[in-house]
């Protein structure tokens, strides 16, 4: 019973990653912009996060440094496509490549650094409560932000004027213009929010959960997160599902190996690449699912004179 | 501006040339001491000496990796301080394993380096063809199995290293369980895992080992969520054979104990490490570059050890007690001397039968190829098929 309520609490902290991210790229994709440039943001982020908690020696300033520099990224991939048109796939590409190259340029004095010890925490009272403590309770405050942050925005986006005219840029921006809303600037503001959070992501990753700099080290979490988006239909809800069940099929995996399961290891590791393509075939299968749900200027260039 | 600047250039051209001669071409080329720059030292001293000879290194990784490739790198400047001015080392960073190996190795040939050290299993293929067509030049690659008469193999017995902190673990658990994350079931890593669990043994017959394996070399995350799995399984002293320090920060994290892998690792987890099983290249670097500038090198295989300085168990934790750390100490004493061997009969399977009789000593052709785990170690070796 023990060892479940471990994996539970793992789940949750795998899953955490997975979910900022999501949701970060949920927002600009709400938008109408698909950014691919996830994982080079969050690597950026990582390295500009682990750096200031060397530096400053403060957790809370690492996680806004990793946000600045996502924000700052993602605007620069916003100026791109939404004022230039460029192409949304190739400039989220290149953003990508660019990341992985600069991040790992910035952090050559960082690969041998640091941190401090990592503080522990548990909410009084609550993490003494036999299984449901050790799994819910001892987790780092980001995790229950997190949880917060997917309700807030999931507020947002149905329940707040704001919300529905992002969704609507997202549908149609054409419409959203003639009503007098400056899309590209809202647009713009999604992108960088997007940015912002897949940023806290990186700098969650380089900062708590494996606290170190190596160059590559968010190894393939930003297209998983990116994927999410897909397999939540678009949904804050299922985001933050789907970020703890991917979160949950890696841990499992592992602990199955721990505890000596015999199924190939190699097997095991496709796990989480298989549950994509599977929920992606089941959900696909229903083309209204999709089609009601994404946003219906995803990915298409918007020009405000035509 | 632009007259003066070629008057210069002109004035000096001499120097140049010879300085070329000197300094070759080449990325991140580091001379041991900077070349001569008037012309007229350099016109002195140029005939006088034979030219420096140039040494390169192909690493897989970056040199900052904290683990494998930044062990070799300091077997590189360990060259460069020994020779001095009779050596010229470069290196090129991140090869991969792949057909662009080839033509990193052939630019190498071509920018005239006579002595090329490749530190990465997967360069055997790329690396034996580039030795075919430059009988001149002289290759050196780690970890392979194939040689060349100009093509040469060598490795480092990292098992010792393994078995040492198995000691140490077998008797720092309380659990009475040890964890290892594994990279790739190849028989170096399964072999680790088996020397790891084997040292415990010897002083704590109760031990089991648990192997979870990530199947990269190097994934920070992905070796900090397979180490929480196995300390979520109990396991309370953990061992890795991946190139990061994830598996150490997650043990301190999580109050367990680590080992460091490769290098020493001891600032990644000042409370949980226990000690670093270290690979020092610099030895066999050193023979290799002698071997080299005195003519006397000839194709073979080296698999140095703890003997020859090539392996150690460093930066021992203060609270091992003292008589754990005295049997480290037998150890390296008994390995250096040749009168211990980790895998000494009998050692038993994990199906209970022998694969080793009593008071035989494994030799090199039986470390190669084990493919098994040994009594005590859980689970199945990937890729068995049983």
């Amino acid at each position: 019973m023990e060892a479940f309520a471990l994996l539970v609490a793992a789940t949750l902290n795998a899953g955490t990653v997975l979910a900022i991210a999501g949701l970060g790229l949920l927002i600009n994709e709400r938008a109408g912009i698909v950014n691919l440039g996830a994982e080079g943001m969050m690597l950026v982020a990582a390295i500009a996060g682990f750096a200031t908690a060397v530096h400053t020696g403060n957790d809370w300033l690492a996680f806004a440094a990793g946000m600045g520099a996502g924000a700052l990224l993602a605007a620069a991939f916003g100026g791109l496509v939404i004022w230039l048109n460029t192409n949304q796939y190739a400039s989220g590409l290149a953003l990508s490549l660019f990341g992985a190259g600069f991040s790992a340029f910035a952090g050559i004095t960082y690969t041998q650094q640091k941190l401090g010890e990592r503080a522990k925490f548990e909410i009084p009272g609550l993490a003494d409560i036999p299984f449901i403590g050790p799994a819910l309770f001892k987790h780092h405050p980001i995790v229950y932000l997190t949880v917060l942050g997917a309700i807030a925005l999931a507020w947002f986006l149905y329940r707040s004027r704001g919300g529905l005219v992002l969704r609507a840029i997202g549908e149609s921006p054409e419409s959203a213009h003639a009503l007098g809303y400056p899309v590209r600037r809202i647009r713009l503001a999604a992108v960088m929010a997007g940015g912002a959070l897949c940023g806290l992501a990186g700098a969650y990753i380089s900062v708590i959960y494996t606290p170190l700099w190596v160059e590559g080290m968010i190894a393939g979490k930003g297209w998983i997160a990116l994927a999410l988006t897909t397999f939540a239909t678009w949904r804050p809800a299922r985001v933050l599902l789907g970020a703890y069940l991917f979160g949950g099929v890696t841990m499992l995996q592992f602990h199955l190996q721990g505890e000596g399961v015999h199924i190939p290891s190699q097997w095991l590791s496709m796990l989480p690449y298989l549950a994509t393509i599977v929920v992606l075939v089941l959900i696909s299968r229903n083309a209204t699912w999709i089609r009601v749900n994404m946003p219906a200027s995803l990915g298409k260039p918007f020009f405000p004179g035509s | 501006m632009t007259d003066k600047r070629m008057f210069l250039k002109l004035g000096s051209l001499t120097a140049v040339a010879l300085a070329a001669g000197l300094v070759g071409c080449g990325k991140k080329e580091e001379p041991a001491k900077p070349a001569a720059t008037a012309a007229a030292p350099a016109a002195a001293s140029a005939p006088a000496k034979p030219a420096p000879l140039k040494i390169a290194f192909a690493y897989v990784g970056p040199v900052g990796d904290g683990g494998w490739t930044f062990a070799h790198d300091n077997g590189r400047k360990a060259v460069e301080k020994e020779f001095g001015d009779k050596v010229v080392t470069s290196f090129v960073e991140k090869v991969p394993e792949s057909a662009d190996a080839e033509r990193v190795f052939r630019d190498l040939a071509g920018q005239g380096n006579k002595l090329i050290f490749g530190t990465t299993f997967g360069y055997m293929e790329p690396m034996l063809k580039v030795a075919g067509d430059n009988a001149g030049i002289k290759f050196e690659h780690a970890t392979g199995y194939k040689t060349a008469p100009n093509m040469r193999t060598y490795d480092s017995r990292t098992y010792e290293g393994a078995y040492m902190a198995g000691v140490i673990a077998g008797k720092m658990t309380k659990s009475n369980t040890l964890g290892v994350v594994g990279s790739i079931p190849i028989p170096e890593v399964i072999r680790n895992i088996n020397s790891f669990t084997l040292g415990a043994q010897s002083v704590n017959p109760k031990i089991k080992t648990k192997v979870v394996w990530v199947n990269e070399w190097f994934n920070p995350p992905k070796e900090t969520e397979a180490a929480t799995a196995l300390i979520n399984g109990g396991a309370d002293v953990l061992m890795q054979n991946t190139d990061s320090s994830a598996v150490l920060q997650t043990a301190e994290k999580m109050g367990k104990r680590a080992f460091g892998w490769d290098s020493d690792m001891t600032a990644y987890g000042p409370k949980a490490h226990l000690g670093s099983a270290i690979i020092n290249w610099a030895p066999y670097y050193i023979k290799a570059t002698k071997d080299a500038l005195d003519g006397k090198w000839e194709t073979g295989q080296s698999w140095w050890g703890v003997k020859e300085g090539a392996i150690d168990m460093v930066s021992m934790a203060a609270d091992i007690p003292e008589d754990t750390k005295k049997k480290v100490d037998e150890i390296k004493a008994g390995l250096k001397a040749g009168t211990f061997h980790p895998w000494t009969g009998p050692i038993v399977g994990q199906d209970g039968k022998e694969v080793l009789a009593k008071d035989a000593k494994a030799d090199d052709k039986f470390l190669g190829g084990i493919k098994f785990y040994v009594k005590g170690v859980e689970g199945k070796v990937p890729g068995d098929g049983k």
